[in-house]
């Protein structure tokens, strides 16, 4: 017992600073593929309830491929494919050398894509439970589409959508764990690393477990945490 | 006079022009996505036609047809085994014995709060690491393949989430039916059996449809633990030929099958709803 807590402690001979290290990668690269996620998954949500049937069949194309394609591979199809593409790229503009791109950033696109297909659904359904007449009254007080949109709708809809964005972020937390087969040095590369040279591999990989509830917890507090301070701006029935 | 009478031929004739379409914004970037997603898939298309290789088919096809039957029958194989575990989770989650439902809540807590691929490192790793006691215990033969440990935390981990489904199911059927089976005499068990679980499973039917396909994309981690499921056959072509086509045929595959089975749900949905459909 003792003997695990300085395995996974700070002093000498102990993997808690790099594990630590691990953390601070996973919860940067989720928070970073939050925003982009959100962004296109709005996006995609407004086309999707468009009424040109041409932006519904593009929007919903994306959600078709997105959704159905595992997450292990959209991110070996953005990490290859964009290497790919960056290096034909660079032979176009006269430039030979090996260029590797940037796991993180991989990792952030491919994660961003999969959200975003999840999240314009949630987006969608909020949309419906909006009624016609918050659009007609906004026109009708004079509002251009872009005012009403962001004054009118995106407040009401941001608190409808909540719980299912809620869900999806730790649905997002827990897919980063995949990026460690792209050779990101997030939570699980970590103690994976840390297993493999002390041959503790259950010690680590629970405390990588741990972790991810720990993390887990963490964001229900927030999230419920702004639950109830985007109900109390709204109507009270 | 003569001039208000519309003959009926006329009439039928006569019908206001359909409104022009003009070119909205809405409509250019509908227009204009959609001839990226056209671009994207011509390309692909052409792609894959150009970079057909005889040899490359030869060689990698029958082992993508055995990738996709590991796949197939691991996910088919933990799906079930979760189905039969999830029942007792369930139960004890609605249990009124605090004890009992509250070991059901950690364990449902720890598997759906956790990745998947954590789990199925914990198992394969993990308790690959105590190979003596396993050997003492005459369990080492089923924790040492690879399979075998994708299988078990496949199970565990869909149990827990099928748990929760069969829970919210059984909820969702009012106590009134349990009421009035019970003021009809019928024991409780057929009350379950004849009464809660119909009307409980058609709930049920679309988040344990959505659990299978969340399933077939998540099985394709245990290509990281040395399973050659469909994914892992890709990953060793890839390393092999380093031909990019490797991956899309993949993709392809994958889509296929979720695409096969979403439409196969919906189809099964509209099939046993029909006496809801006013």
């Amino acid at each position: 017992m003792e003997g695990s807590i300085a395995l996974l402690g700070f002093g000498e001979g102990g993997w808690g600073l790099s594990i630590a290290s691990g953390i601070l990668v996973t919860v940067t690269l989720a928070l970073a593929t939050l925003p982009l996620g959100l962004a296109i998954g709005f996006f995609v949500a407004l086309g999707k309830q468009s009424e040109e049937p041409s932006l519904k069949l593009a929007s919903n194309m994306y959600t078709t491929i997105f959704r159905g394609l595992p997450e292990l591979l959209t991110l070996f199809l953005v990490y290859y494919g964009g290497q790919i593409g960056v290096q034909k790229i660079g032979q176009l503009l006269g430039y030979s050398g090996a260029i590797e791109i940037n796991s993180f950033i991989a990792g952030m696109f491919a994660l961003g894509t999969v959200f975003s297909s999840y999240a314009s659904e949630v987006f969608l359904s909020a949309f419906r439970v909006i009624p016609r007449g918050q659009y007609e009254g906004g026109y009708a007080i004079g509002l251009s589409y872009g005012q009403t949109m962001r004054k009118i709708i995106l407040p009401q809809l941001i608190r409808i959508a909540l719980p299912g964005l809620g869900n999806l972020w730790l649905i997002l937390l827990k897919d980063t764990a995949l990026v460690s087969a792209i050779g990101l040095a997030d939570i699980l590369r970590q103690t994976a690393v840390a297993a493999r040279v002390t041959k503790q591999a259950f010690l680590f990989y629970g405390t990588a477990c741990v972790i991810f509830l720990v993390l887990g917890i963490l964001s229900s507090f927030v999230i419920n945490g702004i639950d109830r301070w985007a109900a109390k701006s709204g109507a009270k029935r | 006079m003569t001039d208000n009478v519309i003959s009926p031929a006329a009439a039928t004739v006569r019908r206001p022009p359909s409104p022009p379409k003009p070119w909205t914004k809405p409509r250019i970037t509908g227009y204009v996505l959609v001839g990226l997603w056209t671009a994207l898939i011509v390309g692909l298309v052409y792609y894959l036609f150009r970079a057909w290789d005889r040899e490359l088919v030869d060689k990698y096809a029958p082992t993508y047809l055995s990738g996709l039957w590991t796949t197939i029958s691991l996910v088919l194989a933990s799906v079930i085994i979760g189905a039969v575990l999830s029942v007792p989770v369930a139960l004890g989650r609605m249990s009124k014995n605090r004890i009992i439902s509250s070991i059901a809540y950690f364990y449902v807590y720890f598997f759906r709060g956790t990745p998947l691929i954590a789990q199925v490192f914990l198992i394969y790793y993990g308790l690959g690491s105590f190979s003596k006691e396993l050997q003492a215990v005459g369990l080492w033969g089923f924790f040492r393949d690879a399979w075998y440990c994708a299988l078990l935390s496949f199970a565990l981990n869909t149990a827990a989430y099928q748990a929760e489904i069969l829970r919210g199911a059984i909820r969702s059927v009012s106590v009134g039916q349990w009421e009035g089976a019970a003021s009809l005499g019928i024991p409780k068990f057929v009350t379950f059996r004849k009464i809660i679980l119909p009307q409980a499973l058609i709930v049920a039917l679309r988040p344990y449809g959505n659990e299978l396909i969340l399933m077939i994309k998540g099985s394709a981690i245990v290509a990281l633990i040395s399973v050659y499921d469909l994914m892992g056959y890709t990953k060793l072509a890839y390393s092999r030929t380093f031909d990019f086509q490797t991956y899309l045929w993949t993709a392809i595959i994958y889509l296929l099958l979720v695409e096969a089975l979403r439409h196969l749900w919906d189809w099964m949905e509209s099939r046993i709803t029909r006496h809801l459909i006013r």
